[in-house]
Formats: C-alpha cells, sequence, structure tokens
C-alpha cells in the first residue's frame, strides 16, 4: 500500500495497575497503521487488548509509550485546536448500544448533543441535520422524538451510529457493533456499516470475535494475544493461509454452517495466561503445540513472511 | 428410535399488565435416546419458555402450561407430577444448564459445596464419598487440579471453568437428559470450541440426549442430530442437520441461513437482512406467523396458518409454499450446500 497512513500506530504500550503493585499489560508493544478508506479488524479472545488499544488510539485512555501518529503528526503533541478536531473526526461505537444511550433523553437530544459542540447552527438547521442523520442510518424522522427504551437492539445501535456521524468523522473505533444482536439484525448494522463507508469514504477499526463477520468486513486484520499483534495480514491470505500457531487455532474453532468441508479442529490447552504474568519468550509458548526452548526465552519479533503479512513465530516459515 | 421424551401440542403463556403472552404455542416434538436436537430462531421466539415447560421450571417466572399441553418423560406424565417427584427427576434424571453462569452458580459457596449439595439432595452418601465424587466430576470436565479449584468461589474462575463447573453439576447424577441453553454465547470461539467438544465428548459416553438452545447456527451443524427451527412460538421447520442445512423448505430458514456471510460471498457485498420484527405475542395468530416478513407471502397465507407437512419421516415443514398449488421458488443463492467452495 502506497498511501499515507491515517493512522500510524508504533510500539504502542497501554499498561494499567492492579493489586499488589502489579500492571497488568493490557496493550504490549504494538505497531501496525491503518489506511483512509479502509476497515482495520482486531480479533483475539476476550482480554487480549483490543477494547484497550481502540480506546488509546482515539486518545480516551493515554498511552502508556510508543508513539500515534495522526496524518503524520503525533497526537501527544497536538495543539488545543488539534486536539478538538482530532476529537470531533474521530469516533466510537461501542457494544451495548442501550448503556451509552441516556434513557432520559430523547433520540434528537442524543444525536445533537456532541454536534452542537462543533458546529454553529440554527435550531431549524439541527432538527433538518438530525432527520438526515436518522435517515441515513435507515430510521424516519418521527424518531427524534422517542426515548432509547422504547426502540429495539437494532434501532439502538443504528442510534449509536447516526450520533457518531453527526461529529462528521472520518475515521470510527466501531467496538463489538453487533456482538447484542440477533443475526438478521447483525446483517442489518453490518449492511449499514458498508454503505456508510462506501457512501462518505469512512475508514473503520473495527473490533469482533465473531471470525465470519469480520471475514466479510475487513480489509486488512490485526491478530491479538495477550496485548501483543501476532499476526498482520490483509483478509483473503489470513483465512487461506494463516500463519502464526495462534491464528491456525483460533480460526480451527469457528463454528461452521457451510460444511462442505470439515478442517482439523486445533485443540489449545488451557486458557490464556493472565496478562499480569504473560510467559516469558513468546507469549503463546505457554500453550503453543510448536514451542521448542528457544521459544521460551527469545520473544519472537514481527516480520513479514509473505508480501503485507507479518507474523510474530520463530517458526512461522517451516510450520 | 427409542422416545425418551415427547412434547404434545405445549402451549405456554404468561399473564402481563398487557395481557396473556402466548409464549409458546401448540409444539410438538420428539428426542430419541442419545439423540442431540438444537432449538434455534431469533431472541424471543420461546426457546428458552419450553426447555423450562419440559423442566416444569415455569412456575417462578409466572408461565402457565396450558391445558391440553402434554410432556412425557422416560413413559411419565411430567405435567401430572407432585413437587416431590419433580424434584426427583430434575437433577438426576435431567438437568439443565443456563447461558449466564454467573447468575446460576451461587456467589456465596465453594463450587466443591455446590456439586456435592446436589449429590446430598437424591443420594444418600457420606461427605467422602460426595467430595470423591466431586472431584472425579471437575475431571470429567476437564479442569485442572480439581482438589484446589474444589474450594474455589465462582467468581476466581474464569467464564469458561464456571460453564464448565455448570456441566459437572449438570452431570453429577448421569441424567439421560441435558438441557443446555446458549451453553456458549457468552464465551469466546476458541473456549467454545472446547466446551462444545467436551458436551460432545460426554453425551456419547454417558448416552445422554442434549437438547441444545443457541442462535449460532455454525454450533448446531457441527453438534446437533436434528434440528427444529422456531418462530413466534412455533416450529416452522424441523429436520435432520442435513436436512435443515441442505435443503431446507422454509422462508424463515433460509432468511437466518443467509445472514451469515458465506465463505464465497464477496466481500463487503450485501447481506441478506430480514426486516421487520416478529410478530406481537399478545395477539392471537390468524395467518402464518412469518407473513408480514415474507417476500413469499402469498394471499392465503394472510388467510389461514399452514399445517406442517412432512417431507421426509423427518423433515416438516410449516408453509404454504408446500402445497401443490403453491408456486414453485427456489431458496436464495448461497445457502443450502451451494456454498462449498
Ligand atoms: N416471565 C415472563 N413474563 C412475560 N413474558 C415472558 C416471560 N418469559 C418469557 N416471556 C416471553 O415469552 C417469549 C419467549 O421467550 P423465551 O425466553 O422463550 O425466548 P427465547 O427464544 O429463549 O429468546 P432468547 O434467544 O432471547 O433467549 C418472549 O416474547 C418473552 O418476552
Ligand atoms: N480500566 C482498566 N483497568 C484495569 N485493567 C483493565 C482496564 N481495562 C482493561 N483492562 C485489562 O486489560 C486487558 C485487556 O482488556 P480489553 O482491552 O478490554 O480486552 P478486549 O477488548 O480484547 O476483550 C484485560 O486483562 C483487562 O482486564
Ligand atoms: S514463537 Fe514458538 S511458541 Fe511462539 S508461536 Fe512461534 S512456535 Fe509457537
Ligand atoms: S406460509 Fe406464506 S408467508 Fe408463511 S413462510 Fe410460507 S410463503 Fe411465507
Ligand atoms: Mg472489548
Ligand atoms: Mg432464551
Amino acid at each position: 500500500m502506497s498511501k499515507q497512513p491515517l493512522f500510524e500506530i508504533k510500539n504502542l504500550k497501554r499498561y494499567f495497575p492492579a493489586k499488589g503493585g502489579k500492571t497488568v499489560k493490557a496493550v504490549d508493544d504494538v505497531t501496525f497503521d491503518i489506511f483512509p478508506g479502509e476497515t482495520f479488524s482486531l480479533v483475539g479472545e476476550s482480554g487480549c487488548g483490543k477494547t484497550t488499544c481502540g480506546r488509546t488510539i482515539l486518545g480516551v485512555y493515554p498511552k502508556t509509550s510508543g508513539s500515534i501518529l495522526y496524518e503524520g503528526e503525533e497526537t501527544a503533541k497536538m495543539s488545543k485546536a488539534q486536539l478538538r478536531q482530532f476529537r470531533r473526526r474521530n469516533q466510537m461505537i461501542f457494544q451495548d448500544p442501550y448503556s451509552c444511550l441516556d434513557p432520559r433523553m430523547t433520540i434528537g437530544t442524543i444525536i445533537q448533543e456532541g454536534m452542537n459542540v462543533h458546529f454553529k447552527r440554527t435550531p431549524a438547521q439541527r432538527n433538518e441535520k438530525v432527520t438526515e442523520l436518522l435517515f441515513k442510518v435507515g430510521l424516519t424522522a418521527d424518531f427524534a422524538s422517542r426515548f432509547p427504551h422504547e426502540l429495539s437492539g437494532g434501532q439502538r445501535q443504528r442510534i449509536g451510529i447516526a450520533r457518531a456521524l453527526a461529529m462528521e468523522p472520518d475515521f470510527i473505533v466501531c467496538d463489538e457493533p453487533i456482538a447484542a444482536l440477533d443475526v438478521s439484525i447483525q446483517a442489518q448494522v453490518i449492511n449499514l456499516m458498508i454503505d456508510l463507508q462506501q457512501e462518505m469514504g469512512l475508514t473503520y477499526l473495527f473490533i469482533s470475535h465473531d471470525l465470519s463477520m469480520v471475514r466479510h468486513i475487513s480489509d486488512r486484520i490485526g491478530v491479538m494475544y495477550l496485548g501483543s499483534l501476532v499476526e498482520l495480514s490483509p483478509t483473503a491470505p489470513l483465512y487461506e493461509k494463516p500463519l502464526h500457531p495462534y491464528t491456525q487455532a483460533l480460526f480451527s474453532a469457528i463454528p461452521d454452517v457451510h460444511r462442505g468441508k470439515k478442517e482439523q479442529r486445533i485443540h489449545l490447552q488451557g486458557e490464556i495466561p493472565s496478562p499480569i504474568n504473560p510467559p516469558s519468550g513468546c507469549k503463546f509458548s505457554s500453550r503453543c503445540p510448536y514451542a521448542q526452548d528457544r521459544c521460551h526465552e527469545e520473544a519472537p519479533a514481527l516480520r513479514e513472511l509473505e508480501k503485507d503479512h507479518f507474523v510474530t513465530c520463530h517458526l512461522a516459515a517451516q510450520l | 428410535m427409542d422416545s425418551l421424551l415427547t412434547v404434545k401440542n405445549l402451549n405456554v403463556s404468561f399473564n402481563t399488565y398487557a395481557g396473556e403472552v402466548k409464549a409458546v404455542r401448540g409444539v410438538s416434538f420428539d428426542l430419541g435416546v442419545k439423540e442431540a436436537l438444537a432449538m434455534v430462531g431469533e431472541s424471543g421466539c420461546g426457546k428458552t419458555v419450553t426447555s423450562k415447560a419440559v423442566m416444569r421450571l415455569l412456575s417462578r417466572s409466572g408461565g402457565i402450561i396450558k391445558e391440553g399441553s402434554r410432556i412425557e418423560f422416560m413413559g411419565q406424565d411430567i405435567l401430572g407430577l407432585s413437587t416431590r417427584e419433580l424434584n426427583r427427576i430434575r437433577g438426576s434424571k435431567m438437568s439443565m444448564i443456563f447461558q449466564d453462569s454467573m447468575t446460576s452458580l451461587n456467589p456465596t459457596m465453594t463450587i466443591g459445596n455446590q456439586i456435592m449439595e446436589n449429590i446430598f439432595t437424591h443420594e444418600k452418601t457420606t461427605r467422602q464419598k460426595a467430595r470423591e465424587r466431586a472431584i472425579e466430576l471437575l475431571k470429567l470436565v476437564e479442569i485442572p487440579n480439581p482438589e484446589t479449584r474444589l474450594k474455589n468461589y465462582p467468581h476466581q474462575l474464569s467464564g469458561g471453568m464456571r460453564q464448565r463447573v455448570m456441566i459437572a453439576i449438570a452431570l453429577a447424577l448421569n441424567p439421560s437428559l441435558l438441557i443446555a441453553d446458549e451453553p456458549t454465547t457468552a464465551l469466546d470461539v476458541t473456549i467454545q470450541a472446547q466446551l462444545m467438544d467436551l458436551l460432545r465428548s460426554l453425551k456419547e459416553r454417558f448416552s445422554m440426549s442434549v437438547i441444545l438452545v443457541t442462535h449460532d447456527l455454525g454450533v448446531v451443524a457441527d453438534f446437533a442430530d436434528k434440528v427444529q427451527v422456531m418462530y413466534a412460538g412455533t416450529i416452522v421447520e424441523r429436520g435432520t442437520v442435513d436436512e435443515i442445512f441442505d435443503s431446507p423448505r422454509h422462508p424463515y430458514t433460509w432468511a437466518l441461513l443467509s445472514s451469515i456471510p458465506g465463505r464465497a460471498q464477496e466481500s463487503k457485498s450485501k447481506l441478506y437482512s430480514l426486516q421487520g420484527t416478529p410478530p406481537d405475542l399478545l395477539l392471537p395468530l390468524q395467518q402464518c406467523p412469518f407473513a408480514p416478513r415474507c417476500q413469499y407471502c402469498m394471499p392465503i397465507c394472510k388467510k389461514a396458518i399452514p399445517k406442517e407437512n412432512f417431507l421426509t419421516d423427518t423433515h416438516g415443514v410449516a408453509c404454504w409454499l408446500q402445497h401443490p398449488m403453491a408456486p414453485k421458488v427456489t431458496p436464495p443463492a448461497g445457502i443450502g450446500g451451494y456454498d462449498h467452495e
């Protein structure tokens, strides 16, 4: 890819303090780029650091170290005015569309709230904008006077999207946006996200553990394990030929309705270690079926094994 | 195949402020010994209520099993049993595990005591024997270091381990029927795969029958022998796994299968999405329940409820399209075995 990245994330770390003076290494030295107009997805098991990574990129959590370049500029060094613009242009939608909509506010007020701070508009123009946004997410103008509890899960998720779009963003972190929805409604929300992306040139950071949906919507994917990126690749090669032993196991666990060909499931031993006390050397070494002495001692670096396809594993080339 | 469970014309209602919610409407099915049946369908279609009716667990939530319903389990009329007789069967002959292990385990009791308590309610045995059995059960569900784990409280375990403990409790007395209501929904794919493998091997080992409630069709395809697709409190299609996934006949089943992105589907192309919502269960049913959302809806569909029509001994479809006079329609591309790469 030759385009200038929208985000360049380099050696990003985000640690949280834990009981007894310990630290949770939620995001531990992660490096990747996000290009304008693409959907970049983060996948991995619960607790591996996906949410923390998304929030740190947006500045919701301060980073512990590393750098985040936005259009080539270090976000930490932005002026107040630049930061204001940054906050407007980079939005987030969440897993549980209910808990983040104020139950006492009408949908109209919820959608307007953030945008009124950034855009000078007359009340009539504001209402017009709300109608336009509702329309954009497939709802009608009369939703503006309703309350969140009167809406279905899919409709609430649309409100979450409308509220983000109200800021006229170019980048949206979508954190498990369909996890709480029924299959038929998941498809509606994903279709809407794809339409909006094509129409408005949006860039997405998509976080999900639904690996079939990730395959459908993503241009490139980062696979996380215990706070680290273990594999980074465009979508097709990743699903056709995952290179990292963890990705191979993760993908082999996808239950599949398309039962033409059944692949052998790879069984992982035990559960994910705690991010307070990750294994030394390669973080996956405690569960990796191929682990050797070297893996327990030396942490593998992210390397490009095939074009645009990166992996963090000593042995990936031989497997 | 010998029938373990027979449900006939099950009707369940809730009396609410707004009126009578008819949650389950005339559901009938059979479950054979060692069979695995999956119930699928959108949220609110009656999967949990049907399962709880079989366990007679509805009274606490105010559910009423209506006159004319029949549930027979191992030759016994479940609906005619006294509370005492029910308690003897529940937990020993049939068990249920729920989606949310955190709320169904007692947070103030060690898991060892919870497993043992269940054993004591059904068997006269010594504490020592019950403890040994508890350890054996934790081993069975593949929990490492069972002796130390016995002393743990639920919050000290991960979600996957809690679900294993739930399975251990459910299996303590070798039930003939296990009902698992969304046992893996809250879990990661890898943990889900481990648990489903575990359930499968336990089912074989103990010759159990299993009813699996889930909305993950992938899990169904991997686990079940037969499937029933529910909609608005009724079964709209049933069949073996092959029949449902390779030659589905009901437009609602087509809709469910099409909303999942297929492997061969072009990336970022439109996913099929079902518009609208299931019907209000307060209202009586006078037409095909799926008619308002069905793209194949014909005038007859709005006039009369379609009867279930059996294409094979196992494959039943409740849809007017099966009528000899209905137009021939082909299912949407990409489902029903068309998607093999
Ligand atoms: N205690 C109750 N009081 C009133 N209505 C209820 C009660 N429990 C369930 N219902 C209604 O009965 C219907 C079927 O509910 P059920 O819990 O069986 O759905 P389900 O298929 O298991 O859905 P999900 O996939 O969301 O678990 C729903 O319309 C629900 O709102
Ligand atoms: N605010 C916080 N304080 C302490 N630890 C946290 C906080 N947020 C997340 N963590 C921990 O960081 C790790 C990564 O969490 P998260 O980013 O939420 O994972 P994911 O989104 O991949 O499930 C987990 O171990 C989690 O418990
Ligand atoms: S570096 Fe070693 S332990 Fe880590 S994934 Fe590769 S083979 Fe497995
Ligand atoms: S009976 Fe009619 S409305 Fe109902 S599913 Fe069949 S075609 Fe559609
Ligand atoms: Mg998260
Ligand atoms: Mg349920």
